[in-house]
């Protein structure tokens, strides 16, 4: 029986979750924490319910049952706009992009840089989105044209873009690399490390064991909305991950 | 962003080249043609081509009647009612809606204004005819009630879930006879005079005024054009060279002060300026000319264009508008408020039915039962010629216009010609059908997605 490696105050913890659509539990109790610097990986079949329990803490979703506290004092989170005052940032798995518009204009949607008379300042909006691409991805040079016009990995660094511009703390990343090459799967990766190393905490959705191994620290599974159990990466092998998640089967070092 | 047109086509015209250096501006200037350079919307062009193409055969088959500047001063004049809420549908569509009541609520609002100022004023509240607070009160009625039932239907469309198609299909059913009860389905006439002056022929500002309009009109659009530059040089963004400004710089002014000079060029006929005089208690001087020169409605177009386009494209509503139009989804995880934003789309819609209501009573100085009918559908096709996709996300206001004026061309055209009236409805059917089908294959071509 292994623990939890991680002492002081959580950055997060959702504490007692539950969530039901019409009878059907899609989060049945479920308890998760996550640390400054960390990466929490939540895994599961589809419809295990990670992504209804992470909805829960982005504001998409409203919790039937249970708190959810942010560096020790309970949140409120009733919207995405709370969510985001609490600098909880996601990227969710569709990119959530609207494909009409240029990069900046997506990067900056809902939080619009203003001019002094209340325009909204796009040059502004380009220089600052043209500062944060050279960060993150310095080939990205297609500032004019709408998203629709790019390619996965660019979308990809759009939608990251848009999460860390904001000094989040806290992010949630759904499915980060599905859609992408290895090249981009390689990027968002160092990404990742970078963010940590930065003291950010991410849960990330994933389906990839290879990727989990490599990119968590520690691992929830859920299944059938109800938490299987939570593992330090390292003491645990892939086969007793994915015992976890196909059969359910909780190894000797989950807690 | 509203034109994104013109980016997509610029960046297209050029991208095949670019692809292999994968930077927008790494190039030789060299190797972007005059019309990469200039940043032209491709398809704003390209209307502004059918439509050059379209005056120049009706002059042909009129006999250079077409082409005249008592037509061209009629043609606008006649295109603002359509052009003023057609900009309102360009909204209405980016947003994946559709509005088939803006005739009805034309109509309604026209009504009430008119039993405002001619019978609840005079008669209830005891204001002389031609006091000069009529006019104002009238006009905000009409202001007054389109807005509230363009709110009304936002409500019902964003939160109470029913289908914009379904609650405008209604109110078009509705609107117009609710009108018809309040004027007991008489035409209403005389309007105020004052009111009189927003219809078009009855209010211009003659030559020497319109020359002044013109001149600063030709001001704002070069300042635009040069605050544009600068805004971008200050941040170290690429910009366009300065001859292409220049170029587009003297086009707009050429555009606005040959508008200008056109229906300055159209005098009011002797006639009517013999009784103008009259009414003065003149007489009128031998030889003694007069141009029309501007109309007070186009002026108000105008308006809405530039406050319309302004707000597409510098305002965080237009943003969100366009945005919730690409992405209804991403658009509600950003946190903005869809719903209210619907209803904020659909009272804009209706305020724009309302001022239609005002410039089109007044036009035609009277009331009618029948006033704005069929208009939805020329509303709809305005903004659909003019490029707003019914799938949503794209749509310009200048484009809207433009299709207003082409419909308009098309439909007094052929009645100049002499063309029957079924065959005009055949026509502009199939050139509505046509036009869109045009910009699927250019869309197409350019592998625009949406």
């Amino acid at each position: 029986m292994s623990s939890n490696p991680n002492t002081g105050t959580p950055l997060v913890e959702l504490r007692d979750i539950s969530i039901a659509f019409g009878g059907v539990k899609a989060v049945d109790h479920v308890t998760i924490d996550l640390y400054p610097g960390e990466v929490v990986g939540l895994l599961g079949h589809n419809g295990a319910g990670k992504s209804t329990l992470i909805k829960c803490l982005s504001g998409a979703y409203q919790k039937d049952a249970g708190e959810v506290f942010i560096n020790g004092e309970k949140a409120d989170i009733r919207n995405t706009r709370d969510a985001r005052r609490y600098n909880v940032e996601t990227i969710y798995q569709t990119l959530a992009l609207a494909d009409n518009l240029d990069a900046a204009s997506n990067l900056f949607l809902g939080r619009e840089l203003v001019t002094p008379l209340g325009f909204v300042d796009e040059p502004a909006m380009e220089a600052e989105t043209r500062k944060i691409m050279g960060r993150l991805n310095p080939n990205f040079q297609k500032f004019k044209v709408p998203v629709s016009a790019l390619s996965g990995g660019q979308r990809q660094s759009v939608a990251i873009a848009r999460a860390v511009y904001f000094n989040a703390k806290i992010l949630i990343m759904d499915e980060p690399t599905a859609a992408l090459g290895p090249h981009e799967t390689q990027m968002v990766a160092e990404l990742i490390e970078e963010l940590k190393a930065q003291g950010l905490g991410i849960f990330l959705i994933e389906h990839d064991i290879h990727n989990v191994m490599r990119l968590c620290d520690r691992a929830m599974v859920m299944k059938n909305g109800q938490k299987v159990g939570t593992v330090n990466v390292n003491e645990v092998t892939d086969e007793d991950i994915l015992g976890m998640i196909i059969m359910g089967k909780k190894p000797p070092q989950a807690y | 962003m509203i034109d994104h047109g013109a980016d997509q086509t610029a960046d297209h015209a050029t991208g095949k080249a670019e692809a292999g250096t994968g930077t927008e501006t790494g190039l030789p200037a060299m190797r972007k043609s005059v019309f990469g350079q200039l940043e032209l919307d491709v398809r704003l062009l390209g209307m502004v081509g059918a439509f050059i193409l379209i005056a120049l055969a009706f002059n042909f088959f009129t006999d250079g009647r077409f082409v005249t500047p008592r037509n061209i001063f009629n043609l606008t004049v006649q295109t603002v009612s359509v052009a003023i809420m057609a900009t309102g549908m360009v909204f209405v569509i980016v947003t994946r809606h559709i509005d088939l009541s803006v005739g009805a609520v034309l109509a309604i609002a026209s009504a009430m204004g008119a039993m405002m100022q001619a019978r609840w004023l005079p008669q209830i509240v005891g204001l002389d005819y031609g006091n000069p607070m009529i006019a104002p009160l009238a006009i905000l009625t009409c202001l007054a009630i389109g807005t509230l039932i363009g709110a009304f239907n936002g409500w019902l469309i964003g939160y109470q879930g029913i289908p914009a198609f379904i609650v405008t299909l209604g109110g078009l059913l509705i609107w117009r006879y609710v009108g018809w009860y309040v004027t007991d389905g008489q035409t209403i006439a005389p309007l105020d005079t004052t009111y009189l002056v927003l219809g078009g022929a009855e209010g211009t500002l003659g030559a020497t005024l319109s020359w002044g309009v013109g001149l600063l009109a030709s001001a704002f659009a070069i300042y635009a054009i040069w605050n544009a530059r600068q805004a971008r040089k200050t941040h170290g963004f690429p910009t366009k060279p300065l001859w292409a400004e220049m170029t587009l710089g003297g086009i707009s002014v050429a555009v606005i002060l040959g508008y200008i000079a056109t229906l300055n060029a159209y005098d009011i006929p002797t006639g009517k300026l013999r009784r103008m005089f009259e009414a003065r208690g003149e007489v009128l001087p031998d030889g003694y000319t007069e141009a029309y020169g501007l109309p007070i409605s186009v002026i108000v177009l105008i308006v809405v264009a530039i406050a319309m386009t302004m707000l597409a494209k510098k305002t965080r509503l237009g943003k969100y508008i366009f945005a919730t139009g690409g992405n209804p989804d991403a658009a509600e995880l950003s946190g903005i408020n869809t719903k209210l934003l619907t209803v904020k789309i659909f009272a804009l819609m209706g305020f724009l039915c309302g001022l239609s209501a005002v410039i089109a009573s007044a036009r035609l100085a009277s009331h009618a039962n029948d006033i704005g009918t069929l208009d939805e559908l020329r509303v709809i096709a305005a903004a659909v010629i003019g490029g707003t996709a019914l799938s949503g996300g794209i749509g310009t206001i200048h484009g809207a216009i433009l299709g207003a004026l082409i419909m308009q061309s098309l439909q007094s055209g052929m009645a100049m010609v002499g063309v029957d009236a079924p065959l005009q409805n055949i026509v502009v059917g199939s050139v509505l059908v046509f036009a869109v089908w045009i910009d699927i294959q250019y869309r197409k071509k350019l592998g625009i997605k949406v």
